[in-house]
């Protein structure tokens, strides 16, 4: 079952800047430097966006992210949500109006799902047919139907169900700030890679301001519309949108923890669309086949694409197996080559191309009509140069509904 | 056995079984009153945790003969006396209960709860005390039986319900009053057992369905 494309009770989608101005957190018991500590750290969270704060274990990203809620108070700094100052507000106010979603998800376990999820709107005071109404709208919105899981108990869920339940709950009072630490750590690959794209596509129509934290690069890469990369000792090692992150790392450090393959990361923030695909030279079915012989021999490609009336790609011929006279038919066209729909990224082009025999994809629109070709090499010259591709503006949105669109969200108990 | 004499004494049995349900339950009670506040006392602040363990646990050793012996010159031969010694007996295993409860909460659902915005107090009572119920009621079955045995003692000081029919049972060589005596104590501690166990099942539904 789909995500319930419920509404929100507000019109607009609520959600706040958070800006961190010099926040530093030592712990005196221990030297300066240990595990946790944050170190001046400054950046700024547009409205509506994800931040990841990614970076190897022991370098202050949990703690960045407790100090918003004020679980953790810093030593200095400030941390400003929508330009207030979170240290002088009252604390439970506060968290109350922060959704808050950790690793080990902290279900209550004597409380049925439905109660868990009303958790903040009970303490916010709300009745309790308004909870129940809200819990029920939250269940369906995390793809979870009310009427199988309100009355069950945590224990009874699956790890990734309870996963989508805290999320729900964090959700319950529509709160402008959500803070997500490892949400998805704890789930395995397949869960982990489903409630992402389920969560980016429910972000989508939610626009929360979300600090996110993982220690995965390529789940930072995929959930970030800005990411801050971190280095022990609590240091911004570098702050940018995933694409600068890839493209031009900061330091050494950064450089070494994108991993060496960073260009081929570049690839997945890329998408067939951004590249301006190859003319292909095209024939019909019932074509002169004299004329298309003499195209093809004066192209480089060697190839006749053969496409029906409506554009559609039927295959290959190649240059050699065009009779010198007569008319082109279907039957000597080989389908060999991928279809790359526009919505791919470039990494998942890339991967279809290495596995063909003709190395140029053709690129088909929605309806399926041909567009062009994408080569290997056309591909290979965006990993080179990495800055000249515009990345897409919102990234995350397409893929995940597109992820969306093709998976059932109902996962398997 | 002396059936006849079974017959007679039944209302002085039962008599004694009420007497020896009021002495314990005064006991379990106050005792767990008092080791609640001990208990939230340490979960509010660790330090307190080593001086009120030690306060139990010095009671806790103390025979309970000489303990009676000791509060008698100061509280005479009363329920008083009585009590004060049974109540202490419960502290340790009570406080010790409650505060492993508390602990037992697992961390990452207190952390939850704080940053949900729980205040100390909300906390407590919806989270960290109907989890704890497990432990707090393990702790309640132990205190509860080990009182029912030691209120037997207190028929030493003129109190002790069912501990007053043995008593007299042996100084007259009845040993029909004796065996009715401890017969009645142990179902007592057996069905006050079974009691508490479902009063736990009742307190956790969660940990049923799976």
């Amino acid at each position: 079952m789909p995500y319930g494309s419920v509404t929100m009770p507000q019109q607009s989608p609520r959600a706040s800047t958070v800006e961190f101005e010099h926040v530093t957190k030592h712990y005196d018991t221990k030297a300066k430097g240990t595990p946790g500590a944050v170190n001046d750290l400054s950046f700024q969270v547009p409205a509506g966006k994800i931040c990841v704060l990614v970076g190897p274990s022991g370098c202050g990203k949990t703690t960045s992210l407790k100090m918003v809620n004020r679980l953790i108070e810093p030593t200095s700094g400030r941390i400003l949500l929508d330009g207030v100052d979170a240290a002088g507000r009252d604390v439970t106010e506060l968290r109350r109006g922060i959704g808050y979603v950790i690793q080990q998800v902290g279900l209550f376990p004597h409380q049925t799902i439905g109660e868990n999820v009303a958790t903040v709107p009970r303490l916010l005071g709300w009745s309790r047919a308004r909870r129940r109404e809200r819990a029920e709208e939250l269940l369906d919105l995390v793809g979870l139907a009310p009427a199988t899981y309100r009355d069950r108990y945590p224990a009874q869920l699956s790890g990734g169900e309870r996963q989508r339940v805290g999320v729900a709950r964090a959700l319950a009072a529509d709160p402008p700030v959500m803070l997500m630490d490892e949400p998805f750590g704890a789930v395995d690959p397949i869960v982990r890679d489903r409630l992402q794209n389920e969560f980016l596509r429910l972000q989508e129509e939610l626009a929360k301001t979300i600090l996110f934290v993982t220690h995965d690069i390529d789940e930072a890469i995929k959930m970030g519309d800005l990411v801050a990369v971190m280095e022990v000792g609590g240091k911004l090692a570098q702050f940018g949108s995933p694409a600068e992150i890839l493209a031009t790392p900061a330091s050494e450090f950064v450089a070494r923890f994108v991993g060496a393959d960073r260009g081929l990361k570049r690839l997945s923030l890329s998408r067939v669309r951004d590249l301006a695909p190859q003319p292909a030279d095209t024939a019909r079915p019932g074509d002169d086949a004299a004329e298309a012989k003499h195209r093809t021999v004066a192209s480089s490609f060697g190839y006749l694409l053969l496409v029906d009336a409506s554009d559609q790609p039927i295959g290959w011929i190649a240059q050699h197996d065009i009779p010198p006279a007569g008319v082109l038919d279907e039957a000597m066209a080989v389908p060999m080559s991928p279809l790359l729909h526009q919505r791919a990224t470039l990494k998942d082009a890339l991967s279809l191309l290495l596995d063909a025999d003709v190395q140029a994809g053709i690129v088909v629109d929605r309806t399926g009509r041909t567009l062009g070709l994408v080569t290997v090499d056309m591909i290979a010259a965006v990993m080179r140069e990495g800055e000249h591709v515009v990345p897409e503006e919102p990234h995350p949105a397409d893929e995940a509904s597109d992820e969306a669109a093709k998976e059932p969200l109902a996962e398997p108990a | 056995m002396n059936w006849d004499w079974l017959r007679s004494n039944v209302p002085a049995l039962v008599d004694a079984t009420v007497d020896h349900l009021i002495l314990t339950g005064i006991a379990v009670g106050v005792g767990f009153a008092i080791s609640f506040v001990f208990a939230l006392v340490i979960h509010r602040d660790r330090r307190f945790y080593g001086p009120l363990a030690g306060f139990s646990g010095v009671v806790y050793t103390i025979p309970s003969l000489a303990l009676l012996a000791f509060l008698v010159p100061f509280t005479g031969l009363s329920l008083l006396t009585a009590e004060i010694a049974l109540v202490g007996y419960t502290l340790l295993i009570l406080t010790r209960s409650i505060v492993g409860g508390l602990d037992a909460v697992p961390r990452e659902i207190t952390e939850a709860a704080d940053g949900m915005g729980y205040s100390w107090t909300a906390r407590l009572v919806k989270v960290d005390l109907p989890l704890a119920v497990p432990l707090i009621i393990a702790g309640l079955r132990v205190a509860t039986v080990t009182t029912i045995g030691l209120v037997m003692v207190t028929a030493l000081i003129g109190e002790g319900g069912l501990g007053q029919v043995m008593l007299r049972g042996f100084n007259f060589r009845n040993t029909t009053a004796v065996y009715a005596g401890a017969a009645v104590t142990v179902a007592l501690a057996v069905v006050i057992d079974l009691g508490l166990v479902a009063l736990g099942r009742l307190a956790t539904p969660w940990t049923r369905r799976s």
